[in-house]
């Protein structure tokens, strides 16, 4: 299973942010959206960064004017980018290992979408409740 | 407003597409306490049950036992199909709108994706999916032809449909008469002088998508040897790093079943299925009368992206080898339905979690639905469109909550069976295909075999005394 087929099912909107926008701007838009983090652009639309909630209260513990600061400036830098064609297994073993949960994905340079780890648990365990039941039919409808 | 889901008001929900996801998405609506549904399931072909008559190999008969599943959902009162009635052609998404509180599109993935290299339109290079729709009856392909008097077969993939064209190739007459194959492709393929099979995957062994008890069903065959190469089932540096760090242990047995194979003794059988890695098709060759005669490939080695994925990237190592009959099965996609909101870069019905998604306004569309591989692409075993359909359903109910739905004219039954009448006579009722069905079983006892297909709507018509 490739991560194509989860961002299949999300549309093709991308909620992203800017890097001079403010982390207000971002909260805001975190909250209405209810996800957990934003891809950073820059203005030819390419990712320079993620800014998660985990980003803004490590930022709010090292000051209380967080909310004025500009994303740039509390933005993770080192982002980790993943492919459509990357595999569901892969990129479930990289995200635990290297402990980030927010993937975004790029296809020739642009940003087509963000997969978080959740989204990876759940096409995981879509997959294994998928294969149970087909095996559990198998089964089933044989006694029958 | 009036209240919708109840005795008085049922709620009504069409579903376009017979296949595993309409029936669990059936089955979901029927199963919700406090709400009255109608549902109409609508298929372009007479019969149910989409991939799992047309798709699934025929010598794999267990997993067909599905259909028990799907019988009894359509046994529910308020279930009808109206079989042989496509939509676009004999009811479109204005008279659903006029029908129908809920609209749900469970049309699958029907188009198959190209390799895009020279050759590929000729004679002789087909995609695999035309091949398994013809040898499971499919009224569409019945009158396809294939070239089973060539000896040597490449199937470029390694996914379920390639093994499954593979592995068919390699049965015998005696193996495929205990099974539902179509008559005539019982015939042909019994006639064949197909002697070497070959599976190619671009990646590794390690990578290849088959699973388990698939790759192990390649072994067991009465009449093909199965070989893999040794060095292309040596895993690579990169290959034994990443089952170091996340050892599957589905992976590793996959491993150790294609490295036990490359030991193998051939045994004299008449057949031999070869199955190669890390390596592509860059160019089919033709002779004079533009018939395919051989296939360059070059050779690949893998890579890793950012995530983690191993992918295969080509070298400047080319090989030529000589076939007479090409199959492809290197992806899948679904074809837009007309009026449908369709996202181009997945081939899926552009969706929300199974919401259809207006791409002007990026907000759902009032009453339109999609589930299974028009929904997520083609990925999954039948079982994992059950959590896919409740998935969807789960928006529709919230939706019907918040009085999210179509408001439509002529909400009654039989206003649907009026106008399916008037556009398609020969449609075919869930009663019609439980008759049919009567009737295969009966052809097939009568010659010892599981079942005979009728395979086009005319030989339908005739049984059933229309």
């Amino acid at each position: 299973m490739k991560v194509s087929s989860i961002l299949a099912t999300k549309g093709t909107n991308v909620i992203t942010i800017r890097p001079e926008q403010t982390v207000k701007e971002a909260v805001a838009l975190l909250v209405e959206r209810n996800i957990g983090a934003l891809v950073v652009v820059n203005e030819a639309g390419q990712p320079v960064g993620i800014i998660s909630e985990r980003d803004i209260i490590r930022a709010a513990a090292r000051r209380e004017d967080v909310f004025s600061q500009p994303v740039g400036q509390v933005m993770t830098r080192e982002l980790v980018v993943g492919l459509p064609q990357d595999d569901l297994i892969s990129v479930a073993h990289t995200m635990t290992e290297k402990r980030f949960r927010h993937l975004p994905i790029v296809d020739q340079g642009k940003l087509v979408g963000i997969v978080s780890i959740g989204d990876v648990v759940k096409a995981q365990r879509d997959q294994y409740k998928g294969e149970i039941d087909t095996l559990t039919t198998q089964i089933m409808t044989d006694e029958a | 407003m009036t209240q919708i889901g109840t005795d008085a008001n049922p709620l009504r929900v069409a579903i376009i597409g017979a296949g595993p996801t309409g029936f669990y998405a059936a089955d979901h609506l029927f199963k919700q306490s406090d709400l009255v549904v109608e549902i109409d399931v609508f298929d372009r072909l007479p019969t149910p049950y989409g991939l799992v008559r047309f798709g699934v190999a025929p010598d794999h008969q267990k997993i067909k036992n599905v259909t028990k599943v799907f019988d009894k959902i359509a046994a529910h009162p308020n279930f009808r199909f109206y079989g042989n009635v496509e939509f676009g052609r004999h009811i479109t998404l204005s008279d659903l709108r006029e029908h129908y509180h809920q609209i749900f599109f469970a049309t699958g993935a029907q188009s198959d994706r190209r390799m895009n290299i020279p050759g590929e339109d000729l004679q002789g290079s087909h995609a695999a999916t035309e091949f398994v729709a013809w040898y499971n009856g499919h009224p569409d392909y019945r009158d396809r032809h294939f070239d089973l008097s060539q000896e040597r077969v490449a199937v470029v993939g390694v996914g379920n449909v390639a093994v499954d064209v593979a592995r068919i190739l390699c049965r015998t007459a005696d193996e495929l008469v205990k099974t539902d194959i179509a008559d005539y492709a019982l015939e042909a393929l019994g006639q064949s002088r197909v002697r070497e099979v070959f599976l190619l995957g671009r990646r590794g062994p390690a990578q290849a998508a088959f699973t388990v008890p698939e790759i192990k069903e390649l072994g067991e065959l009465a009449d093909a040897d199965v070989v893999t190469l040794p060095e292309e089932i040596e895993l690579d540096d990169l290959s034994r790093a990443s089952l170091e760090r996340n050892p599957d242990p589905a992976t590793i047995k996959k491993v150790e079943i294609l490295q036990e194979y490359a030991l193998r003794e051939p045994t004299g059988k008449s057949r031999r299925l070869t199955i190669r890695f890390l390596v592509s098709p860059v160019e089919l060759i033709g002779n004079e009368r533009g018939q395919v005669v051989r296939m360059r490939l070059v050779r690949n080695v893998l890579y890793e992206t950012e995530a983690g994925t191993l992918r295969p990237r080509h070298t400047d190592q080319f090989e030529e080898m000589s076939v007479g009959l090409v199959f492809r099965s290197v992806g899948y996609r679904g074809v837009p339905l007309p009026g449908v909101p369709f996202n181009e870069r997945w081939g899926v019905i552009l969706n929300e979690k199974g919401r259809v998604i207006d791409p002007d306004t990026q907000e759902p569309l009032v009453g339109e639905y999609t589930g299974g591989w028009i929904k997520r692409g083609p990925t999954g075993v039948i079982g994992t469109n059950k959590s896919d359909a409740a998935e969807t359903v789960k928006c529709m109910l919230e939706d019907l909550a918040n009085g999210l739905i179509l408001n439509p004219s002529q909400p009654d039954a039989a206003a649907v069976e009026k106008l399916v009448r008037e556009r398609q006579p020969n449609y075919f009722s869930y009663a019609d295909w439980l008759r049919l069905n009567e009737l295969e079983i009966a052809r097939g006892r009568a010659v010892g075999r599981p079942r005979v297909k009728f395979t086009s709507v005319e030989e339908m018509l005739t049984a059933l005394e229309r």
